[in-house]
């Protein structure tokens, strides 16, 4: 039964690689793609139930025994991240046909597409430090090859931006992975985590962990590192955009969450009140960011970052409340913000434009994407009964459990300006003058980009009305990811 | 010996770091070959560096080289050279799109 944790990364890459040799028949590309992203999800979706039942799968490539050989650990939070970045693959793919031209699909975006979800699966999945990397570049390497499809001018400016500061961070990470084997001698997680508590995480130790988060913040656009984020972001296709904002900074949290929740989790004064005040200051740059500008697809980019913020929050609070908070924030962030990349891609490309000056009354000729928007708005800034909702009120709460006053009001005061930064664009954009329908040729196709959002909301409403359902599994996952010695055990099977 | 060489890649990372704060596109090319070259010295010097013995661990044997840091910089090497070549293709085309390869003046817009 252990092979069952390689499958979500194997099936995209092998699907990855027939598409890279049939790139130029467009159209049996298109639905074989389809066909196998809803084959992967549904496989996917078989082994989450699985894990949910048994308890976590590992398996132990070429029958290394723990330590030594490269291990996959499909723990419950694992395979809850894989599920929904594969829900959210599912929306793309069917997305991709109407918003790409002939060309991007025919220049291996499917190819990139797989490439990117095996290694974001990857991720999620491995428990070890230096496959972690590898499967970092796995996917950045799909990212690189995403952003710049289309080869337009601006495009190609802000993709170098991008490739150089992940590249940098990535060799940081190299250069991370190297301190702490000459510490602690070895790079499989459990047993780093193991290690690390028998010497209680002495200065060095710190030291590397600030380095680590370093790194991961650079990825997952915390504060003083998320400028490079926004702009990189809205160049390429929306269909790009939205598999990079709702994948990508989601595995640079999800690091953060399971290192300095398994290994680096002794010198809690330190580190995670750092954490604390990163996430401060994290949401109200990238609330300022959101409401500085009137390009749409720009204020959805500078969305990504006080989310990130409120993430990094529960994890500085440090309580089983707060973690849970996280988990819950960091599935729901991933669909929303998946849905609502699509959804400005959609009001761009039927508006003609991304600037929302010269937008309005588009509800009288798109009224089912207009509501769409209204919806994804109120997810976006946690109102009831939706999903964003009840992540912040965990995380919420467990700030004020622990009396970190100072963040939940900033938490409270971003939620505010984001829900006016999101709404802003509807009441401009969508209510207004009635006009002349902008660029009637496109009607039907933006009216067929309802679809996959659609789709995506249904899960987020989903999400937030169903919590009673959800809520146990997430309550469990964060139980046990407060107790490092339950990974340490399964892993090393002592 | 670990001195020279945590040395060595210190000096490499500097170099690489300020060939990276340059404006002109193949500076920072360069740049990040650098930093990635002082990185896996780094790995390298970690796993502590001996002569004359092996990566083999069989009864018997006493004195072995770790392994274990040989296989990651391999891979690491690997992964910075398919880097590497892409960023010098995505260089040549954007400086030959956007008609300069100055940093500076490839700061763009908002709407475009």
């Amino acid at each position: 039964m252990s092979n069952l944790t390689a499958l979500p990364i194997i099936l995209p890459l092998i699907a990855g690689i027939i598409m890279a040799f049939i790139h130029k028949k467009t159209t049996i590309v298109r639905r074989l793609s389809q066909v196998f992203t809803v084959f992967n999800l549904l496989v996917v979706g078989g082994i989450f139930l699985y894990v949910l039942q048994n308890g976590a799968i590992i398996l132990e490539t070429g029958d290394w025994a723990a330590p030594y050989g490269i291990i996959l650990v499909g723990d419950l939070l694992s395979m809850t991240l894989v599920l929904t970045s594969n829900l959210v693959a599912t929306a793309c793919v069917f997305y991709a046909p109407k918003s790409l031209s002939k060309e991007q699909e025919a220049f291996y975006f499917y190819s990139f597409f797989f490439m990117l979800i095996a290694g974001v699966s990857g991720a999620f999945l491995t428990g070890d430090l230096f496959n972690l990397f590898v499967f970092f570049e796995v996917l950045l390497m799909a990212s690189y090859g995403l952003i710049v499809l289309g080869n337009g001018k601006a495009q190609l400016r802000e993709s170098i931006k991008y490739v150089l500061i992940n590249l940098f961070s990535s060799m940081l990470f190299v250069t991370t992975i190297a301190f702490l084997y000459s510490v602690v001698g070895t790079v499989n997680m459990a047993q780093v985590a193991e290690r690390v508590q028998e010497v209680e995480q002495q200065g060095i130790l710190t030291t590397i962990a600030i380095m680590f988060f370093f790194v991961f913040a650079t990825k997952a656009a915390v504060f003083p590192l998320y400028y490079w984020l926004p702009r990189p972001y809205i160049s390429p296709n929306p269909v790009v955009s939205a598999l990079f904002g709702a994948l990508l900074t989601k595995v640079g949290i999800y690091s953060i969450l399971r290192i300095f929740t398994l290994i680096f989790n002794q010198d809690v004064q330190l580190t995670h009140t750092l954490f604390i005040y990163l996430a401060a200051l994290t949401m109200i740059f990238g609330v300022v960011g959101a409401l500085s500008t009137n390009n749409i697809k720009l204020v959805v980019a500078y969305n990504i970052i006080p989310a990130v913020g409120f993430m990094l929050m529960g994890i500085g609070i440090f309580t089983e409340v707060s973690v849970s908070g996280t988990i819950y924030y960091l599935v729901h962030d991933m669909i929303i913000k998946g849905a609502l990349f699509l959804l400005v891609g959609a009001v761009a490309y039927v508006a003609g434009t991304s600037d929302l000056r010269k937008m309005s009354g588009l509800i009288h000729h798109y009224p089912v994407l207009g509501w769409l928007f209204f919806i994804a708005s109120l997810v976006l800034a946690g109102i009831p009964p939706f999903s964003g909702f009840i992540g912040k009120l965990l995380l919420l709460r467990g700030g004020l459990a622990e009396e970190e006053i100072l963040i939940v009001i900033v938490g409270l005061v971003t939620s505010l300006l984001i829900l006016f930064s999101m709404i802003r664009i509807f009441i401009r954009g969508f209510w207004g003058e009635k006009t002349e329908i902008p660029l009637p040729e496109r009607e039907h196709k933006g009216k067929m980009m309802a679809w996959p959002i659609g789709l995506l909301l249904t899960f987020s409403v989903l999400l937030g009305v169903g919590a009673e359902w959800f809520y146990p599994s997430i309550e469990s996952i964060s139980k046990y990811l407060m107790d490092p010695q339950l990974y340490i055990d399964s892993v090393l099977k002592e | 010996m670990e001195i020279i060489m945590a040395i060595l890649a210190g000096i490499l990372f500097t170099t690489g770091i300020y060939n990276l704060l340059q404006k002109q596109l193949l500076r920072i090319v360069i740049g990040t070959g650098l930093i990635s070259h002082g990185a896996h010295l780094f790995i390298l010097t970690m796993g502590e560096l001996k002569t004359g013995a092996p990566p083999i661990l069989s009864e018997g044997v006493e004195k072995y080289t770790d392994p274990l840091p040989q296989a990651l910089i391999l891979t690491s090497i690997v992964i910075s050279f398919g880097v590497t070549s892409l960023l010098l293709v995505l260089a040549y085309r954007t400086s030959k799109i956007n008609g300069t390869d100055n940093m500076e003046q490839m700061r763009g817009t908002d709407y475009e």
